[in-house]
């Protein structure tokens, strides 16, 4: 993956905003806390950052968080692709749940308190579409609300008000959200233009802060070529600044893999190098795809093994190498992670050895400051298991952005809500005083 | 060391494949972008035929601009709305800046509505030729007829257009004829046209400070009459002593002539300059800027541009001859002049407006149509290139300014905005008056080979809008991030299809036009802020 150009946009859609429906009624654990208390700390809310990790085609969460309480059910619902339940990985505190053997750091970071799970995470009539639930996710919509307009694109927009005109300034320098590993994300797109921009590619990153470009073929349409793409970097107003914040970072992390061995440990190395090298940027989106695992999900014979278990083994080794590195670039004190999917897979596994799409899935939220722990209960399914049956949602997805927007950039109630179209309760994710 | 840029193939003529690669090839140079119908018409010729056809075909002239411009502040008294201008000759403070623009948004309508045809593109090569600004001239009637000459000889003869270039009312003003007199002689044009319009300055040309005083008493008597809007000669204002040229004119003599007959005065100079073969030379060279490349190395020169000025001077100076020879050529089809071209504005604006077909309101809807015409010639002008108004009397940097040509289109300001706009046709369009003129991505990629299958619909996509190729796995990496959300692997192309085909099969089901409609929006959005989409 050479030629890639360095910054690539998102066009400014410009379709009428779709109003949500009512709020569906649902309870949450919210967390008590007073307006005036939250703005007397959003001093502290500067400089936060969150990174949100998308698991591309819909991750099967009875794999990856499995329900240890009833594992004779789980085992009876996919007894082709059941983690043996010696293989379990036990969670601290929480024995009634555990992870896929493939995650033993994810292990290792719950047991020091740096990771929350929530369990059931969905919205109401889930939809079982990769593109329309992926639309869902990142827009914040409901299931039959077709929105212009990204869920982090909005909170940006009232963040910072008429971006592009007058950005960057002193005030915001930096990239309101960097895109890593793909095109700008549909999360981002504000009102008018997108709120963001991408390091598609992690070479062009590197090219860009070595001051080295990328390969033109050597003919007529090359030389113009490298001229335009020159133009392209010299033009565009953050170049600048990613150059420097990553100039100031010489040393990282040696718990990331070789590169091009893992490729959402290459992108989050990219993003805890911006972080420490001083950007405000506050969402950083990174991705990893392959997760649509219809068939041969595990290796037939032995389960802990197969596509499955190395998505969630490279998912697990990126995020404690960058969770290393953040402590060890002394700015993970700033930094919440996120991971999610378009959907869960079905409860029962196919005979292909995978599952089909399902509905609600666990969601990893991680950090210095996470309040770590399980909040939902395992699962639960009828005795009578039938192939349509999906996993029940138990929080919104929006509640896990809620709690992002209000508990951790501690942003105004109306800004979140605004963001999020309407008002949705905040979870207990982030420790008490963080 | 080989030199990947150099290219030996020759003036000989191509008798290679003809596929849609070259044939968009022949459209991208010699049309304004490449219209799918006209690409799938022209693929059904061999390659001379299809050059013999652009070249050689008659189309009717077009009808001239209409009064589009009444608005609050003024009503043409004399013509209707919706009827033609040109007809008028009475021009005042109100109706000839209107008419002006009226001209210039119709001359980019002809550029949208071309017919197969390279006759546009000739138009404007040889309005960056005789370069006059619409702003100097300043007179809408005179612009408007300056335009359609330079239509009507696009094609013809090129000693013609000069000597008919030389009374144009529009030229006289511009460069001054109008004011050349015996008694205070105005050397600006008897310069431009050996520097910029005849023998150019290239290496082989020698005239002297001295021929261009002489020249310009040659062109001495020319006037404008303000009440025909036409151009006169006024024997007495006519030089009518001797004019005496150099030695590179071979110390031709050109005898005054007092009377009317003095005009066959500026015939006998225009035999003597196209007795120097520069003329050939110079303006071969110029074609082949502006179709093939910027830079003519010495092998082009020998093996392209002399055999070309030979045609050109054994055909007496006829343009088409000359065209059919470097449009047929293994030259100009050779691969290594693929995508060698950055797009001109006009190029860009106009092209992206016909590749994706974009819809425009109906003639009948004049005022409509005009505005957006005005839009896009406004976007032009923000690129900088402003049909009507090159910068000065040498035209366009990027067409003649060495080392850089055409890269100078590209600049810290032009970039963003070219990127801009594309974004902007892909997505909310130009409005005006509650319509909208707008890509229609769906309709472009129904028109593609097989738009159900993801990698095809990129590969057909990036042929249609390209003039170079893209790495196989940069077209993976497209595909997952437009038409698939960022699904990877081969297994997951099936949910493109389908969506495609739960779109073709319930037109009207708004969740499917949805879905197709922003994956595709995506594509040709990045496809289009892509270095390689300023390319031809």
């Amino acid at each position: 993956m050479k030629r890639r150009d360095f910054f690539r946009r998102t066009l400014p859609l410009t379709m009428p905003v779709v109003l949500p429906s009512l709020v569906h009624g649902m309870s949450f654990r919210a967390w008590a806390d007073s307006p005036s208390l939250r703005a007397a700390a959003r001093g502290l809310g500067e400089g936060r950052v969150v990174v949100l990790i998308q698991l591309n085609g819909g991750n099967d969460g009875l794999n990856t968080v499995i329900p240890l309480g009833h594992y004779d059910a789980y085992h009876a619902a996919r007894a082709n692709i059941a983690i043996p339940e010696n293989k379990i990985l036990h969670l601290k505190g929480f024995d009634q749940t555990g992870l896929n053997p493939a995650m033993p750091e994810m292990q290792w970071l719950f047991e020091t308190g740096k990771l929350a799970i929530i369990q059931g995470v969905s919205y109401p009539q889930p939809n079982f579409s990769h593109f329309r639930a992926t639309d869902i996710w990142l827009t914040g919509a409901d299931a039959g609300q077709i929105l212009p307009t990204g869920w982090a694109g909005r909170y940006l927009d009232e963040r910072y008000p008429q971006f592009p005109r007058n950005y960057p300034n002193p005030d915001m320098p930096d990239p309101l959200a960097i895109q890593v590993g793909s095109l700008v994300s549909p999360a981002l797109q504000g009102p008018g233009l997108t709120m963001g921009m991408a390091i598609s590619n992690p070479n062009s990153f590197y090219d860009l802060i070595n001051d080295k470009s990328e390969p033109v073929p050597d003919s007529r349409a090359g030389d113009q070529l490298a001229y335009i793409r020159e133009m392209a970097v010299k033009t565009d107003q953050y170049a600048g600044v990613i150059k420097a914040a990553a100039q100031k970072v010489t040393k990282q992390s040696d718990c990331y893999p070789a590169p091009g061995k893992n490729p959402l440990a290459d992108q989050l190395k990219i993003v805890a190098r911006l972080v420490a090298g001083g950007l405000r940027t506050q969402f950083y989106l990174v991705s990893i795809g392959g997760f649509d695992t219809h068939a041969r999900q595990v290796e037939p014979g032995d389960p802990t093994t197969g596509a499955h278990a190395r998505l969630l083994a490279k998912l697990s080794e990126a995020i404690n190498a960058f969770q290393d590195d953040l402590s060890l670039l002394q700015v993970s004190d700033r930094v919440m992670g996120m991971t999610f999917s378009e959907f869960g897979r079905r409860i029962q596994s196919n005979a292909s050895g995978g599952t089909d799409h399902g509905a609600a899935a666990p969601v990893f939220v991680f950090g210095e400051k996470v309040q770590g722990g399980v909040i939902g209960q395992n699962p639960g399914w009828p005795d009578k298991l039938t192939v349509n049956d999906n996993i029940a949602m138990q929080y919104d997805f929006r509640s896990v952005y809620n709690t992002l927007l209000e508990k951790w950039f501690l942003s105004d109630e109306t800004i979140a809500e605004t963001a999020l179209l309407k008002k949705y309760p905040s979870l207990a994710l982030i420790r008490q005083g963080a | 060391m080989p030199n990947p840029t150099l290219i030996t193939s020759g003036i000989r003529r191509y008798k290679g494949p003809w596929d849609e690669m070259r044939a968009a090839h022949l459209l991208r140079r010699t049309m304004f972008g490449v219209k799918r119908s006209d690409l799938a018409y022209f693929l059904q010729k061999s390659p001379r035929k299809a050059v013999r056809e652009l070249l050689y075909t008659t189309y009717a002239l077009p009808a001239p601009p209409v009064n589009n411009y009444n608005d609050d502040k003024y009503t043409d008294p004399e013509i209707a709305a919706g009827n033609d201008w040109t007809l008028s000759l009475k021009y005042d403070g109100m109706n000839n800046g209107r008419r002006k623009n009226s001209f210039k948004s119709w001359w980019l309508g002809l550029m949208i509505g071309q017919d197969r045809s390279i006759r546009e593109k000739m138009v404007l090569f040889w309005h960056n030729h005789f370069v006059t600004e619409t702003n100097t001239v300043d007179n809408a009637l005179f612009c408007y007829r300056y335009n359609a000459l330079l239509r009507e000889h696009a094609l013809g003869n090129f000693r013609q257009l000069v000597k008919a270039m030389t009374t144009e009312p529009a030229m006289l003003r511009y460069l001054n004829g109008y004011a050349n007199t015996k008694k205070a002689p105005d050397e600006n044009y008897g310069r431009e046209l050996q520097e910029l319009f005849t023998v150019g300055k290239g290496p082989g040309s020698h005239y002297t400070e001295s021929d261009v005083k002489a020249a310009a008493r040659v062109l001495t008597g020319y006037t404008v009459n303000y009440k025909t809007y036409t151009s006169s000669f006024d024997p007495n204002r006519h030089d009518e002593g001797d004019k005496i040229f150099s030695s590179f004119y071979g110390n031709t003599v050109i005898r005054g002539i007092k009377g009317k007959d003095a005009v066959t005065e500026l015939d006998q100079m225009l035999d003597m300059i196209f007795a120097s073969e520069e003329v050939s030379l110079f303006l071969c060279r110029k074609l082949y800027r502006f179709f093939v490349y910027h830079t003519i190395d010495d092998e082009t020169e020998q093996q392209v541009i002399k055999p070309l000025a030979k045609l050109f001077r054994k055909k007496d100076y006829a343009i088409q001859p000359v065209l059919e020879e470097l449009l047929c050529s293994r030259h100009f089809f050779d691969p290594a002049n693929k995508g060698s071209m950055i797009k001109s504005p006009v190029d860009f604006t106009v092209g992206l407006c016909r590749e994706f077909d974009v819809a425009f309101p109906d003639a009948g809807e004049y005022s409509d149509l005009y505005g957006f015409w005005e839009q896009l010639r406004n976007q032009a002008a923000g690129l900088q290139q402003n049909i009507g108004d090159p910068p000065n009397v040498a035209g366009w940097q990027a067409y003649y300014q060495q080392p850089e040509y055409d890269k100078l289109w590209i600049s810290s300001d032009t970039l963003p905005k070219r990127n801009m706009f594309s974004d902007r046709m892909i997505g909310g369009g130009l409005g005006r008056n509650g319509k909208k003129v707008v890509i229609d991505p769906v309709a472009f990629a129904a028109g593609l080979p097989d738009p159900a299958d993801p990698d095809q619909l990129i590969i057909d996509s990036m042929h249609a809008l390209y003039s170079v190729e893209l790495p196989p796995e940069e077209l993976q990496f497209i595909k997952t991030n437009t038409l698939l959300s960022g699904l990877v692997g081969m297994a997951s192309d099936h949910y493109w299809t389908n969506a495609w085909k739960a779109f073709r099969e319930k037109p009207d089901d708004k969740n499917a036009m949805n879905t197709v409609t922003n994956k595709l929006r995506a594509l040709y959005r990045h496809l289009m802020d892509m270095p390689e989409y300023q390319l031809m």
